[in-house]
């Protein structure tokens, strides 16, 4: 995107920890970026690295106690959101800002029919009134390709398959046309069809609407094409901050290569394991002194196990979290040209 | 296929699984609701064997009723016609008793891993409950396999008092891996197994999953949307669309060289991890509503939205026929004597 017309979101420095019998995770642990109107930013990262709690907190969904947000700014559109009483970010949630959970299943009410569920949003938000909104709810479902909306629409949410489900999450989000839209693994249980078809719509929400987009997955076949840039978390930190083209060509933190060495190939030998990355993800709850990286990293000396890295700027919009990035983003540079 | 010998795992002859969404009954019409019965065809006449020790790949558009099969094989959902042999006994007509004794050798990974723990239980009893109720292990011995079996799929053993809630959606996954895993089974229905993982722990699943069925000679239907995956995990992908099988063949072979139409969109729509392959890449986007399978369309089910569907295809049903040595497709227009569709 080039038409840069502002700042919608920026987040500084966040922190959200949990409390838990087996200590206080850092789910979140400091972590900051922005997005401009209009601006796709995708988020990758190790299962359990924060992605999911980061998004919650920007939504002011994180479940108070055992949660909380411990420190940090989130800006939207001006508004300090972490200082916002909690009915207004109810007003602004599901009409300016929206977010596709990742688990269906935990936001749909089991008990009541889709119909139901949908019609409450345009009902609170665009003040429609019944027939309104049950017309708007079959449009909706239609459009994220439910086929015969119609005769689905007052079914209950198990009697859908997961994609189905996956789809009426993404039809309530795309409801009141917010003006950022937090997509958590939006895609993970459709086909590559119906992903194609739903990656096009939230093109289309953003090239219309200038909609800003967080989005979040694991699949980077999708962020490499949907995305203007890039975050890859780790550990509740930021590991790396890049421009998309930028990151998938010149990465310049250990994980980061890890992660892309990782991808099945589709030229892989037969037989041969996948490359996966050494050793366990770590545990939050327990992180050492240095890199929380470090025990799994090819490129670690003894620096990284005792001193915690910097966020080294590689240029104007490249950052990496690691003792070595600049070695390792000549590296990348060097053998990738 | 009809070669139902010693070599296969489960022999699935007509298989058919339908939901029966009501409707169409007097208070209905009176009431005015819906005034047709709406049966959803999930599953509909479904032939196929797994081979003992293969990974079968299956594949296929949201909502086409992989889950379905899936379940129907260990019966948690209810087979309305058709046959499903597991060591020469229709798994449709077992005896409660008798599918007791099989549950510890038929196990499933769940879609919707948060849907399919239970809330109130810590991970420990949770992956713990099936090693007691099968007695294979007792006392202190269960908490240290679990514990083996939470490091197995990376998760750190010091979560074993943690509830399901507390963990992220790709953990949680893996704690349904680490539950099916447990009782040491023949054959895994593993439903989206890797979808909420990150790259580098897929890889380390699809490698766990390929050790043990090297060590233990297990089997696996392994249902996902990762065509990437599936290619590098199975050995035959099956194809399905509509509750019907459109393609059967090697891994290799559907990639490499899709017959069905069906099969041609759906390899054309996978994304590149590349930037800039991904911005010149053309994909073949299908057009046309995804038809409902209450009322599929006639004849061949996708012929309302098949590029090369020609008169016939909306009135003649498609048989799955070998085109090329163990390939097997179902589209009137192929053939072996002309197995491209761009020639026909
Ligand atoms: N309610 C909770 N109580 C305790 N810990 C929690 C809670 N919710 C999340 N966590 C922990 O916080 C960390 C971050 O979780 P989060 O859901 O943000 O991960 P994620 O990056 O979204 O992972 P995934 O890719 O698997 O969805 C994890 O280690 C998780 O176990
Ligand atoms: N319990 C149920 N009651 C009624 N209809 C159901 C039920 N479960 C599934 N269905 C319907 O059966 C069809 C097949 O569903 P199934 O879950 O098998 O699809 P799937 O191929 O696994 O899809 P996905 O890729 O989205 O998980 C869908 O139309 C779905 O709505
Ligand atoms: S039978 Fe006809 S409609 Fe079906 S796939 Fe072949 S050409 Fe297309
Ligand atoms: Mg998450
Ligand atoms: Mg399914």
């Amino acid at each position: 995107m080039s038409e840069q017309n502002g700042k919608l979101l920026s987040v500084t420095d966040l922190r959200t920890y949990f409390q838990t019998e087996d200590g206080v995770v850092k789910a979140v642990d400091g972590i900051s970026f922005e997005l401009e109107k209009g601006e796709t930013l995708g988020i990758v990262g190790e299962s359990g690295s924060g992605k999911s709690v980061a998004n919650l907190s920007i939504m002011r969904l994180i479940p108070e106690p055992p949660g909380k947000i411990v420190s940090g700014d989130i800006l939207f559109d001006g508004v300090d959101v972490r200082g916002l009483p909690l009915e207004k970010v109810r007003d602004m949630r599901g009409k300016r800002m929206a977010m596709i959970f990742q688990d269906p299943m935990t936001s749909l009410n089991p008990f009541l029919k889709i119909s139901t569920q949908l019609m409450e949003v345009t009902q609170l938000h665009l003040g429609h009134n019944k027939e309104q909104a049950y017309k708007h709810a079959i449009d909706m479902l239609r459009t994220v390709g439910i086929p015969a909306p119609e005769k689905r629409i007052d079914n209950y949410p198990h009697e859908f398959s997961g994609g189905m489900r996956q789809r009426v999450m993404i039809a309530m989000a795309l409801s009141c046309e917010p003006e950022l839209l937090i997509a958590d693994e939006p895609t993970t249980a459709l086909d590559v069809t119906i992903q194609a078809q739903i990656l096009e719509l939230i093109k289309d929400l953003r090239n219309d609407f200038g909609t800003s987009v967080i989005l979040i997955t694991h699949d980077l076949g999708v962020v490499a094409g949907m995305t203007d840039k890039i975050i890859v978390m780790y550990a509740g930190k930021v590991f790396e901050k890049a421009p998309t083209r930028e990151l998938f060509k010149n990465p310049a933190n250990p994980y980061t290569k890890g992660l892309l060495k990782s991808v099945p190939d589709p030229a892989h030998e037969e037989g041969t394991p996948l490359y996966q990355i050494p050793g366990l993800p770590p545990d939050v709850a327990h992180l050492p002194p240095g890199c929380p990286f470090e025990e799994r990293c090819e490129r670690a000396e003894d620096i990284c196990k005792n001193e915690f890295p910097p966020f080294v700027q590689i240029n104007e919009n490249h950052h990496s979290l690691c003792h070595f990035a600049k070695e390792v983003y000549a590296e990348s540079t060097g053998g990738g040209e | 296929m009809s070669e139902t010998n010693g070599n296969s795992m489960i022999s699935l002859e007509d298989l058919k699984v339908y939901y029966d969404l009501g409707g169409g009954g007097l208070f209905d019409r009176l009431t005015g609701g819906s005034k047709e019965r709406r049966v959803v065809k999930a599953v509909d006449g479904v032939t196929f064997d797994i081979k003992k020790g293969e990974t079968l790949g299956l594949v296929g558009e949201s909502g086409c009723g992989k889950s379905t099969l899936g379940k129907a094989l260990l019966r948690l959902t209810t087979i309305t016609g058709g046959r499903a042999i597991y060591k020469g006994k229709d798994i449709a007509h077992m005896t409660k008793s008798e599918m007791r004794e099989q549950r510890k050798d038929l196990q499933m990974i769940f879609q919707d891993p948060y849907a399919s723990l239970n809330p109130r239980m810590t991970v420990g009893n949770i992956i713990g409950e099936p090693i007691r109720t099968f007695g294979l292990a007792n006392g202190k011995s269960v908490e240290s396999m679990v514990q083996d079996l939470m490091e197995t799929v990376g998760l750190s053993r010091r979560f074993i008092k943690r509830y399901p809630h507390e963990f992220s959606g790709g953990q949680r996954q893996r704690i349904g891996i680490a539950r099916a895993l447990a009782v040491d089974p023949e054959f895994i229905v593993a439903d989206e197994p890797i979808s909420a993982l990150d790259v580098s722990i897929q890889a380390q699943i699809m490698n766990l999953m390929e050790d043990l069925q090297k060590e233990k000679h297990l089997t696996y239907l392994f249902i996902s949307h990762d065509l990437r995956a599936i290619r590098h995990v199975a050995d035959r992908v099956a194809v399905m669309y509509l509750g019907e099988i459109v393609e059967l063949a090697e891994a290799k072979d559907i990639y490499e060289d899709p017959l069905h139409p069906y099969s041609k969109a759906l390899i054309s729509a996978v994304p590149v991890p590349d930037p800039e392959i991904e911005a010149e890449r053309e994909h073949i986007i299908l057009t046309g509503d995804v038809p409902s399978p209450i009322n599929p369309p006639s004849g061949c089910h996708f012929h309302t939205r098949c590029q090369y569907a020609i008169d016939a295809c909306k009135t003649t049903e498609p048989e799955l026929v070998q085109i090329k040595p163990n390939h097997y497709s179902s589209c009137i227009r192929i053939s072996p004597e002309q197995p491209n569709i761009e020639d026909a």
